[in-house]
Parts: structure tokens; sequence; C-alpha cells
């Protein structure tokens, strides 16, 4: 499913006297199984964006594309909306309030009933997901409130992977985890986006998460995206990551770093530890043959 | 949700703006009761200028109004023709039927259509110009001596204080929610109403246990603050009554005058 935003605009409380508009000529397109990450500063238009990819929000100007469903400011009232939204799931920030169920297995099989799957399905689709998850399967007749914090996230997360979308939208998701429950989601989020074949959009300000996972960066600045590229790109550009009022990654400063060190610039933008680890190793060993 | 405006605050810099809370409180009181003076069309004209001239200097604009007549304009109408039809006195003016339509009935209608839009309209001004923390303040100062007779008025403006603040953040809430809800399927707007009912619950329940854990935490907040409630507080904003509000009450209780002087003409 492409998502293709054409000169989106969107004002909130439009044609109220407290009218504010949030985004301005946003134009993006996202191809089908890319991990496309979104940053921005706060404030910037990151989650008004998402909130189009399900047609939470309709544009005041513009059209958004979703596979072949469209959803155009001139229509009133969009048809076949219910059947977009089955095809992309948005885990919103603080997923765990969206619990409600008595069970834990019911509330995961909220969003596939909703979508007319029938019950022994979504059961089924219940027990698989939550071994996904990295829960044990003993914890579905549980009350979703007697859980963690971090478990009550990881079973909403399955209630919306229960829906078996094509697309996921992901804001912020690891918010107010341990850095070790963080790698986990984050790990878990990857496996999900190549096992199934997911669109995954992830909605985030650590630049961190944008480097290590994403095959593309949009740039969201003052309500429009400004930048598009790979993570090698964007984070080279420091003057405009300058500009925006972002911060490249922690591992791509410490490279910075090392190259002040070495006195000379390595051959790549390293976005993870252990490619950095790797390209040191190997200018160090290239140095040392020259030497000896 | 966006829409509503009644009981929204407009900050602003205005003779109104400035006025003391407490003045505007006695101010919005009094003018419930001179409302009931109005009996003619003079009277009545009097009333609307006053509320013409409070929006002149309160500077708020009249969409703001007319929004915020929006959600009791059905009452609005309906007193309005259950006085057309059921007020029998003077002249019949229209029958067709049963239905019988007499000029008191008219004079009536319009009479207490203008009472009721005069009345929110004055009240809306009172939300508009002053914030929400500054009524509270105004009302707990002006109930202070019922504390005489063990009414807990700090605790009561307390509530007050804490329930208007919240109502953004559970809007916020309830908006979010509801997202979440309606991107897993759940549909609030369309189908039979049975089902809608149904997709209440998935919005309550989440609605519900976030409000209890919040007042929770607030509670706890409040309490490693040291709040022991009301005894020998001090405050940091300190109400000022200035010759603005004394003038105010004055001029309000000289359109009372003229009124009582017209009334009945």
């Amino acid at each position: 499913m492409d998502i293709k935003l054409q000169q989106v605009g969107f004002s909130y409380a439009a044609g109220t006297p407290f009218e504010k508009r949030a985004l301005y000529e946003v134009d993006f397109k996202i191809p089908t199984g890319t991990y496309q990450a979104i940053i921005g500063h706060t404030g910037s238009g990151k989650s008004t964006v998402l909130q189009h990819f399900n047609a939470l929000l309709k544009p005041t100007v513009g059209e958004v594309a979703i596979g072949e469903f469209n959803i155009k400011a001139s229509e009133k009232k969009p048809k076949n909306i219910k059947e977009m939204r089955q095809h992309v799931g948005i885990v919103f920030q603080f997923p765990e309030h969206q619990l409600f169920e008595e069970t834990v297995l019911k509330d995961i099989m909220f969003g596939p009933i909703n979508f007319g799957v029938g019950e022994d399905e979504a059961k089924r689709r219940a027990e698989q997901l939550i071994e996904q998850v990295g829960l044990p399967t003993s914890i579905l007749n549980k009350s979703p409130f007697d859980l963690s914090g971090g478990q009550m996230r990881r079973v909403a997360i399955a209630g919306v992977l229960a829906m078996k979308p094509d697309v996921i939208v992901l804001d912020e998701p690891t918010a107010g985890l341990d850095p070790k429950g963080q790698k986990e989601m984050m790990d878990m989020f990857y496996r999900l986006h190549k096992e199934e074949g997911l669109t995954t959009i992830l909605v985030t300000h650590s630049m961190e998460d944008a480097a290590r996972y994403a095959d593309d960066i949009i740039i969201m600045h003052d309500g429009t995206n400004v930048l598009q590229g790979e993570p090698r790109q964007i984070f080279a550009d420091h003057l405009a990551l300058k500009k925006y009022r972002l911060e490249p990654p922690r591992i791509v400063r410490f490279q910075e770093k090392v190259e002040q060190l070495l006195g000379k610039a390595l051959p790549k933008v390293c976005l993870t530890e252990e490619e950095l680890a790797q390209t040191i190793a190997d200018v160090l060993k290239e140095r040392a043959g020259i030497d000896g | 949700m966006d829409k509503i405006i009644f009981g929204r605050f407009m900050p602003g810099d205005t003779y109104v703006h400035k006025m003391d809370p407490r003045a505007k409180l006695i101010f919005t009181f009094l003018f419930i009761f001179i409302v009931f003076l109005a009996n003619n069309w003079l009277t009545y004209s009097i009333l609307i200028g006053l509320t013409l001239f409070v929006m002149l200097l309160s500077r708020i604009k009249p969409i703001y109004l007319i929004n915020g007549l929006k959600p009791v304009i059905f009452l609005l109408i309906f007193t309005f023709f259950l006085h057309l039809f059921f007020t029998k006195e003077g002249d019949l003016l229209f029958e067709w039927g049963i239905l019988q339509i007499y000029e008191g009935g008219l004079r009536q209608g319009i009479y207490i259509s203008i009472r009721f839009a005069v009345l929110v309209i004055m009240t809306s001004f009172l939300t508009l110009t002053t914030s929400p923390i500054a009524i509270t303040d105004g009302i707990e100062i002006l109930l202070n001596p019922l504390k005489k007779i063990k009414v807990p008025v700090h605790e009561l403006a307390l509530m007050m204080s804490i329930s208007l603040r919240f109502i953004p953040t559970l809007m916020d809430e309830t908006d979010k929610i509801m997202k979440a809800q309606m991107a897993r399927g759940s549909d609030l707007t369309t189908g039979p109403i049975k089902e809608r009912i149904k997709a209440v619950v998935p919005l309550l329940v989440p609605l519900f246990v976030s409000a209890f854990k919040r007042a929770e935490d607030l509670a706890t907040a409040m309490e490693v603050r040291g709040y022991r409630g009301g005894e020998g507080r001090t405050r940091y904003r300190q109400l000022a009554w200035r010759t603005r509000d004394t003038m105010a009450i004055l001029f309000l209780l000289l359109v009372a005058g003229v009124l009582v002087y017209y009334r009945g003409m």
C-alpha cells in the first residue's frame, strides 16, 4: 500500500474563531514495504500528519491516498473509511491507555471483531500475537489492568497488530520505557516489519531509532515536510539538521570525534555502534597495513 | 468539541477584563434580577443596549456570542413558540384551524426570547473575560461569610478549580482514546443506535481509569507539597477592588433605577 500525501493542509477547529493551522502543503510518498521514519521538533506537525494515515483527520486542503483509497478535502464524507482503517494500524503514544476489556484476550480480539473477523479466527490471532509481542499465553485470561505498564503496552500493540494491517504507524512507541525495554520494543517492531512485510511508519524524536531502523527519513518542520532522504544522507547534513532544531544521533556525533582523533574522515556515515566499530577497525587495519 | 464557546476564556486587556472577578460576579448576579424588571419595549431596548455596551467595552467579537448562543438556540426557539401559541392576550392576529396567534403572545414570545438571550450573553461575558482561576477566587471570597455556618467554602472552591483545570485535559484524553478506538474499527458516529451505545464502553472505561489515576496522582502531589486545606493559607493572586469595579456596579444600579422608572409605562 503506497501512501501518498498531495499538498495536504490541515487546520484544527476550521471555520471557528479558534482555527489553528497545523499543516501546510505536506507532500510526500511512502512506497510499500518501507520503514519510514518521520522526525521533527516538538510542534512540527508529526502527530497531525500521523492521524491522516488513517482518516482520523480529514485534510482541509489536498489529498491523501492510502493504496487505492482516497481522502480528498473536497469530499464531505469520504467512503470506505472503515475498510481503509483495517489496512492501517496505529499504535498511539501510550497505547496502554486504550485498553478497556475484562481480559487481555477480549481486548486483543476487539479490533478484528470490529472489522468482521470471526470469533475463532480472532482468538487464534490473539494467541499467536501474544507470543509475538513477547508475553506468555497465560496472560490472555488476566485483566489488562492487573499487568505492569510494559506488559500493558505490549498487549495494546498486539491489539493493533491483530487487525492484520498492511501499514503500521508508530507514534513514539518507546516513550516512558526503560532503555532495555525500548530496545526490545524497537527490535520487535523491526522483526515484525521484516517478517510480515509491513510498511512501517515511525514517528519519533529519537534520532537514534531513526538512524538504526529506518530506510528513509522525512523531516517535518513548522507544519510541513522539509527534507526527505536516506539516513546517512540526512544525518551527514549538519547544517540542515541544525536549521530544523534537530541533533544528529549520538553515534554520528561520536564518529566526528573519532574522525578528529584519526585526522581523517571515515569512508561513510555510520548509523549503529556495530557499524562504526567495524569501520574504525577496517580503517585502523588498513593504516597498520600501510605502515607495516 | 472544539466548537463549544460557552465557558471559554478569551484573554484581553479591556475595562471588562481588568475588572475584579468579585465585581463581575456581583454584576452578573444583579443583572440576572434586573433582567426581570423589564416589561415593555423601552425597557427591553435598554437591556439590549446594556448588553451591546458591555460587548463593545470588552471587545468580544459578536461571532463568539452567536456561537455561545448555539447550544441554547433550541430552547430559545421552543420558549418563543410556547409563548406564541399559548398566551392568549390582546388582539387576534392570525388563525388557522386550532392555531391562534394573539398579539400578546407574539409580544411575550419576543420578550422572553430577548430576556433569555441577554441572560446567556451576559453570563458568557463573565466566563469570556475572566480566567477560571479568577472566577473561583472571586467565588471563594464572596462566599467566605458562609464559613461561619460551617460551609466548607475553601474545599468547594478547590474542587471547582480542580474540575475547571481538568476539563481541557479530559477533553484531550477523550479525543485521544476515541481516535485510538476508531483506529481499531470501533464506530461512534454511524450505525444503529444500539451499536453506538455499545461503542461508548471502550471510550468510557479507559477514560474513567485515567481520571481516577490522575486524581490519585494529584492528591499525592498535593500532599507531598504539604497541602493541608485552607486554614491560614495565603494567596499568590491578590484580588484588588478598584474604582472601576465600584463604577460598574453603580452604573448597573443606575440602569436598574431607570428600568424601574420606565417599566409599566
